[in-house]
């Protein structure tokens, strides 16, 4: 309990807080329409149903505020430099932003599902009181109409409507109706399903959040929501509501004017949408930017190296970038981890055949001529994630499966340059590399770093300050035969290297002991880029064998998705 | 887009039509809307709907994954045959079901999704998919080889016994050295 509240604990804060404003907005303008005075004629027709409507509304609105903010990776980047001075925590949150847009999509869902039944219900008794279906009261509020001295109060004006055609006819109905079938769809494309499997449509299909955003900001213009004004003389509802014949002839009741509400979502969603825009802004900016080609390499297992020189691009170890090529995909952008130090010249990103635009983008490199430049590419970023924080840690864990050793890659890189520099900026005392992989021949390209690395600290003798385990998943009978005969060699038949690869998946928990063995004091980062479920593995493990003791040894958890 | 596979999104899309129009029937029905028996109507497509779509199919490249407890639905749609299986069978279907709730505004949203549902089935049968039942594998065992059904029928070829026996005097020679390191620390 003690360790969820260590690793857990700012993230759970962060949604409270989220979840109490939403409570309590639905809660204020639940009440607001409920008891208001000024809705005790809408009240008489409607019911509850008007109070049930307008307070989801007030949550959607906070809601659709705050979707856009999390996809910001700009602004979250620039967020993010200017938390370099404060605590580990704060930061960690921004890796949390795609979590977060899901829970507020979730939100929006939700609301929006109460707000249409309730309209649906208010609609309903609009058009049945227009008809005089119900009591005298509620006949004589319909019949008001918009004339010189008079106010309507039922936006239904025509005695023999359908709801539906005034759902379609009137600019709350209309847009309603458009943006929850573009929400529906963005929705139904957005499910991890299709989205794993077929980037594109849940890219494309996603944008239909403009229309979303532009039909919202109209829906509230035609002001069906109307309260009762104040006159003069005042109307007094309670003597007057049982004499709606009297209206106008008596003192006591003159004739009840009412107005609609001003339309207020466009106040809470200008910001964010501002902001949207300067963010795309800027990602286009970036892709005028012209990208240079220093190398292109085929890499065994269909991975692909590219070398890139941007002017004026600095990044940071573990970085990733987003990348477009006008020549497959004019709006598409994929994200990839650098696999260059900062300290070299040039960036480079390995590219693995994942789907349709890898597998085209590797076709097309596979035909560029040597030493010639490929096709024209956009650069975005870059963006900072989890492992620009390994360096802050004393002990580091470094954990990658199969592609996702990438961001690791730019650290080791980083670690060597440091070393040969030897850069007093280097907090790390320990690093523990952990690298699962399936198939062997896709060691290759970074068995070679390793392998400099291990003899650059053989020769400094520095030998303990990495250790790496190699796992490979993917043995058969064969490699195990392999393995046996060749058992009292150096060097590890697989890989070259003086560490000899394992077999099969880590015991984490002997994995987890033996680092809490060696660094008994310590603060140890664990990093993860890799599936879901190792990581829900490594995160149990890290609660399990962190101590609440802020002396003794305690684990981190971050985790890097896409 | 070549490689997706659209009946995966008709699918998602033609559920959540299936949920949409039975929760605007259930309103229509409780509130007693004028034309409920739209609404009436709206509830039994809605659920044969969600039925319908629950089992996922199984994919043509990649791994399917199933939605929790499908197998009972897998196995009532299977039995359908061909009228599951082809996808322009189900584009019409959904077209023909979602045809009535168009004339009540409770259920005129899931109207129009199913809709589009149909359409997007229309796409997928037009590039050839179908729907494929996703059945647990059946364990293949592999065959043995053949030299484990004839064991040796005599034993090894040993020196006579009073060789084998360790000569308590001779201690050099009766030692044993192993050819592999039985240790694992090496």
């Amino acid at each position: 309990m003690a360790n969820c509240i260590v690793n857990y604990g700012f993230s759970s804060f962060i949604l409270f807080v989220w979840m109490a404003i939403n409570i309590f907005l639905f809660v204020w303008f639940y009440f607001f329409y409920d008891l208001g005075p000024q809705f005790f004629y809408t009240r008489h027709i409607l019911g509850s149903a008007l109070a049930w409507a307008r307070a989801p509304a007030a949550v959607l609105n906070f809601n659709c505020m705050l979707i856009l903010l999390p996809v910001c990776r700009n602004l979250l980047s620039l967020l993010r430099g200017s938390f370099v001075r404060c605590s580990r925590t704060m930061r960690k949150q921004l890796d949390k932003n795609l979590t977060f847009h899901k829970l507020v999509a979730y939100m929006i869902g939700l609301m929006t599902a109460v707000h249409t039944i309730a309209h649906l219900f208010n609609l309903e008794r609009y058009n049945n009181s227009r008809q005089g279906v119900y009591d005298e009261l509620s006949t004589a509020l319909s019949d008001l109409a918009d004339t010189e001295n008079t106010t309507y109060l039922n936006p239904i004006r025509i005695t023999n409507l359908i709801p539906t055609y005034f759902g379609f006819t009137s600019i709350a109905g209309l847009t309603g109706v458009v943006i929850t079938l573009a929400l529906i769809l963005i929705i139904t494309s957005s499910m991890e399903v299709i989205r794993r499997s077929y980037f594109e449509v849940f890219w494309y299909t996603h944008h239909l959040f403009i229309i979303f955003f532009a039909g919202l900001v109209f829906h509230g213009a035609g002001r069906i929501v109307r309260s009762q004004q104040r006159t003069n003389p005042p109307h007094n509802t309670t003597f007057c509501k049982d004499r709606p014949d009297d209206w106008g002839e008596i003192p006591e009741c003159p004739i009840p004017q009412f107005a609609g509400g001003f339309p207020q979502t466009w106040m809470w969603v200008i910001g964010p949408m501002v902001i949207y825009i300067c963010e795309r802004l800027v990602r286009f900016v970036r892709y005028m930017q012209s990208v240079r080609y220093k190398k292109i390499v085929m890499r065994p297992s269909k991975v692909l190296e590219l070398q890139l020189i941007k002017n004026g691009f600095k990044m940071e170890v573990g970085q990733y970038v987003f990348v477009n090529c006008p020549a497959i995909s004019q709006l598409e952008w994929h994200p990839f981890t650098m696999t260059s130090a900062p300290e070299e010249d040039f960036f480079s990103i390995h590219i693995r055949s994942a789907g349709d635009w890898t597998d085209k983008l590797i076709d097309i490199m596979k035909k560029v001529p040597e030493g010639a430049e490929g096709p024209k590419l956009g650069v975005d970023g870059p963006f900072g994630t989890a492992s620009e924080d390994v360096f802050d840690y004393e002990v580091s864990m470094l954990i990658g499966a199969g592609i996702g050793v990438t961001p690791f890659a730019s650290i080791l890189k980083s670690i060597w340059y440091k070393f040969k520099d030897s850069d007093p900026k280097l907090r790390t005392r320990k690093i523990y590399f952990y690298w699962l992989c399936r198939e062997t021949h896709a060691f290759e390209w970074f068995a070679d770093l390793l392998q400099v690395l291990e003899k650059e600290m053989e020769e400094r003798g520095m030998g303990d300050f990495l250790t790496y385990k190699l796992y490979l998943t993917g043995w058969d009978q064969s490699h195990a035969t392999h393995v046996m005969v060749h058992f009292d060699k150096d060097t590890d038949v697989v890989t070259g290297l003086k560490q000899k690869t394992h077999y099969g998946r880590p015991i984490w928990d002997k994995e987890f002991e033996q680092v809490r063995k060696e660094n008994p004091t310590s603060i140890v980062g664990t990093f993860l880029c890799g599936p879901e479920a190792l990581g829900k593995v490594l995160e149990k493990k890290c609660a399990k064998y962190s101590d609440v003791d802020p002396r003794k040894t305690r684990f981190y958890f971050n985790k890097e998705n896409f | 887009m070549g490689k997706i596979e659209w009946a995966m999104w008709a699918n998602e899309q033609a559920l959540a039509s299936g949920l949409i129009l039975l929760t605007g029937g259930i309103v229509g029905v409780a509130g007693q809307f004028r034309g409920w028996q739209f609404a009436a109507y709206a509830v039994a497509a809605g659920v044969f709907v969600c039925l319908l779509e629950y089992p996922r199919s199984k994919r043509a490249k990649g791994t399917s994954v199933e939605r929790t407890g499908q197998y009972c639905f897998t196995v009532c749609v299977k039995a359908f045959g061909p009228l599951t299986r082809n996808y322009y069978v189900r584009a019409f279907l959904h077209a023909a079901i979602c045809v009535p709730g168009g004339f009540m505004l409770a259920t005129v949203l899931g109207c129009v999704c199913l809709g589009i549902a149909s359409l997007i089935y229309l796409a997928a049968a037009i590039r050839g998919e179908h729907w494929e039942p996703i059945l647990p594998r059946k364990e293949i065992r592999k065959p043995v080889g053949e030299s484990i059904k004839n064991p040796p029928q005599n034993p090894p070829p040993r020196p006579p016994p009073e060789m084998r026996r360790k000569q308590a005097g001779d201690l050099e020679k009766s030692a044993y050295d192993n050819p592999m390191s039985v240790t694992d620390d090496e």
